[in-house]
């Protein structure tokens, strides 16, 4: 072949490897300049099994439907009436997820009390303590215990709604947390009695408890600091839901709070959040059936969490087996996080609205994930707490809506029977059948 | 002074009735009798009153005290005084796992020996201990005085932030990035008033001070080993 021919032949064109796509290359890149392992908030990005691959089926001929706006589909629930001498009564069963004030700034959690409160469901403290400002706008605020116990305290547990013991999140079932130096100011320094501008690490474990006999020990010391008066949830990250669970039961929990892959954490490593967990779907069932297997399902309520967006994802893990559900990252993006609106801030990060993740560095555009006075005065509580509101309202309106569609009165009547999968694996993970089939992958066919 | 007797009424008409001290009280000197190594024993209180534990307590006994002295005339179990604010525990036996764990304030004082991760997470509680602590002790360590008569074991002060540590006698292995310190004479003062309060009879000068590098306080690469 002379030149001529080589340059006017077909050439193979270029392809890049699936395996070590421009992503991962840029990533080996950057671990190679600086050393580190990339840092961000934020849950799982990758794809997995999730709600999506589910359809409700409605009514028709063999079950009829409400009419919506006008027969009525109830959407209130009470948590904790296992051994809490205080039930929490909720209007809808979404609920706010844990998160710090630290991580998020006081006027973010100000925001996340004003909207909960005005949608009438609960909110929830985080790795840092209870602010007045959470407090003073919750109506229902469930306070967490934590590893770190940060700005614990018996007053602090005395005036909270309801206490959660966090074993683990789904972000980083085992790992713990690191609040960055940079987020350290004055105030989450004094709450969390460390000095100021250190790496602030959270603990993986509990300091003085390891365990199920001691948890129910520790379960135990704090109903009798409380006058059992207030629900103890327990919180576990999606690793193995159906011991965890049972386990968790067994030490005393009033409620299960169930954290799947998808769910946010203010800062891991990324290579966690991607690489340990299980998918939020994959894991309602096997804790559903461990709640049954106990004779304790409903008695034991359970709130899912996890990668939920919109009333759909609602009633499909109500469906399932739920109690509740529990929202983080869809919450902070009704309160203005990773909105377009601050995209040229974005760019100038090396980021864009919908990517941002970094929010341990403290520089959020939005004021919500920062301690920056600057950037947090962009923030108005009062209109993030009703754009919170109005979110929640919303999705609890789509979810009655499915429900009535139904023909389901509460949207807790809500089952599995009304669910078709549309994959293989969300079959297999949910026990529900695949579209146009009555089958389950590893159950005998129904007839 | 009040008898209560944990054999004949129940842990949580116990606590509902200590916890109900919360203000000036006539009935200022309480004695609890049988507690047979019961867990939670006396958690909560939050009024300057005084408790007697004839006996042994099971786990977190004066858990998050404020304000109330609890003596234990007995051993005690995992989490003595955890999360303690403020007032005092003495323990006139022997401690085991946790004890003082994320303490607030106050003091504990240990007249036996303590076990594994004494004063983990310590957050400005004192502790003095006036026999001998275990391994992971002062773990992640915030703030507060922990100090040990005796010898510690291995790890010690591990990751330890600015809480100081004061020892008499032989540490087996120091925990990553604690060190020991220079013992200026605000530690001895801090160090003889400690002593005094929790009935030790001996010298400041007698002990080691130990404290935090502060080389892990912000991430850097060159500390991968030991993170």
């Amino acid at each position: 072949m002379n030149d001529r021919d080589k340059s006017t032949s077909p050439r193979t064109v270029p392809i890049k490897s699936s395996n070590f796509s421009d992503a991962t290359n840029a990533e080996i890149r950057r671990a190679a300049a600086t050393g580190i392992y990339d840092i961000r908030g934020g849950g799982a990005k990758r794809v997995v099994p999730h709600f999506d691959d589910l359809l409700f089926l409605g009514a028709s001929i063999s079950r009829y439907p409400l009419e919506g706006y006008r027969e009525t589909c109830e959407t209130n629930l009470t948590l904790g009436t296992r051994f809490a001498k205080k039930p929490i009564h909720l209007d809808i069963p979404i609920t706010i997820a844990g998160m710090s004030f630290g991580a998020l700034s006081g006027v973010a959690k100000e925001a996340l009390g004003r909207g909960a409160t005005e949608a009438g469901t609960s909110t929830t403290t985080g790795d840092g303590g209870m602010t007045e400002e959470e407090r003073r706008h919750s109506r229902t605020l469930i306070y967490q215990y934590l590893p770190s116990r940060y700005g614990m305290n018996p007053d602090d547990l005395r005036r909270c709604d309801a206490i959660e013991v966090v074993v683990g999140q789904g972000a980083k079932p085992g790992g713990g947390g690191m609040l960055l130096g940079q987020k350290i100011s004055d105030r989450v320094a004094e709450m969390r009695n460390l000095p100021k501008g250190i790496d602030q690490r959270s603990a993986c474990r509990h300091p003085d408890w390891t365990g199920p006999d001691d948890l129910e020990i520790k379960i135990l010391e704090l109903r009798e600091i409380t006058d059992w008066e207030k629900p103890i949830y327990v919180k576990i990250g999606g690793a193995r839901p159906y011991f965890d669970t049972t386990l968790a039961v067994k030490a005393g929990a009033d409620v299960i709070v169930l954290d799947g892959m998808q769910g946010g954490t203010a800062a891991t490593q990324n290579i966690f959040i991607e690489h340990v967990g299980q998918p939020t779907l994959a894991c309602i069932r096997p804790a559903v059936q461990a709640l049954e297997d106990l004779g304790l399902h409903r008695e034991v309520q359970l709130i899912i969490s996890g990668g939920i967006r919109h009333g759909a994802d609602v009633a499909k893990a109500l469906a399932l087996g739920a109690d509740a559900v529990s929202i983080g990252t869809a919450a902070m993006i009704a309160l203005g996080d990773n909105d377009p609106r601050w995209e040229a801030e974005y760019n100038e990060m090396g980021t864009t609205a919908g990517a941002y993740d970094d929010w341990h560095e403290g520089m959020d555009p939005a004021g919500i994930t920062t301690q920056n006075p600057k950037l947090t005065g962009r923030f108005d509580p009062v209109l993030g707490g009703r754009r919170l509101s109005n979110y929640l309202k919303v999705m609890a309106l789509e979810a009655q809506t499915i429900a009535r569609a139904c023909g389901k009165s509460h949207v807790h009547n809500l089952e599995p029977e009304d669910l078709c999968a549309l994959t293989v694996e969300a079959s297999a993970m949910t026990q529900v059948p695949i579209a146009g089939t009555n089958w389950i992958p590893g159950k005998k066919t129904i007839k | 002074m009040r008898i209560f007797d944990l054999e004949t009424e129940s842990l949580r008409t116990l606590n509902k009735m200590l916890q109900a001290k919360v203000h000036d009280t006539n009935q200022a000197h309480w004695q609890i009798e049988n507690p047979k190594g019961g867990h939670a024993i006396a958690v909560g209180l939050d009024a300057f009153i005084e408790v007697t534990v004839i006996g042994s307590a099971g786990y977190y006994c004066g858990g998050m005290n404020k304000k109330a002295t609890i003596n234990v005339q007995g051993s005690v179990g995992p989490g003595v005084a955890e999360n303690m604010m403020s007032g005092k525990i003495v323990v006139e036996g022997d401690a085991s796992q946790y004890a003082g764990a994320t303490g607030n304030g106050g003091m504990l004082v240990i007249k036996g020996n303590a076990s594994s991760r004494c004063g983990i997470s310590m957050k400005g509680i004192d502790i003095v201990v006036h026999g001998n602590i275990g391994h992971m002790s002062a773990f992640m360590a915030q703030s507060g005085n922990l100090v040990v008569l005796g010898n510690v074991g291995d790890a010690f002060g591990d990751s330890l932030y600015e809480a100081r540590l004061f020892v008499r006698g032989e540490v087996k292995s120091l925990g990553t990035d604690c060190i020991k310190k220079e013992m200026r004479p605000e530690h001895l003062a801090i160090l003889q008033r400690l002593l005094e309060e929790a009935g030790a009879n001996c010298r400041a000068e007698e002990f080691t001070r130990y404290g935090s590098a502060r080389k892990l306080y912000n991430f850097n690469v060159d500390n991968a080993s030991a993170y």
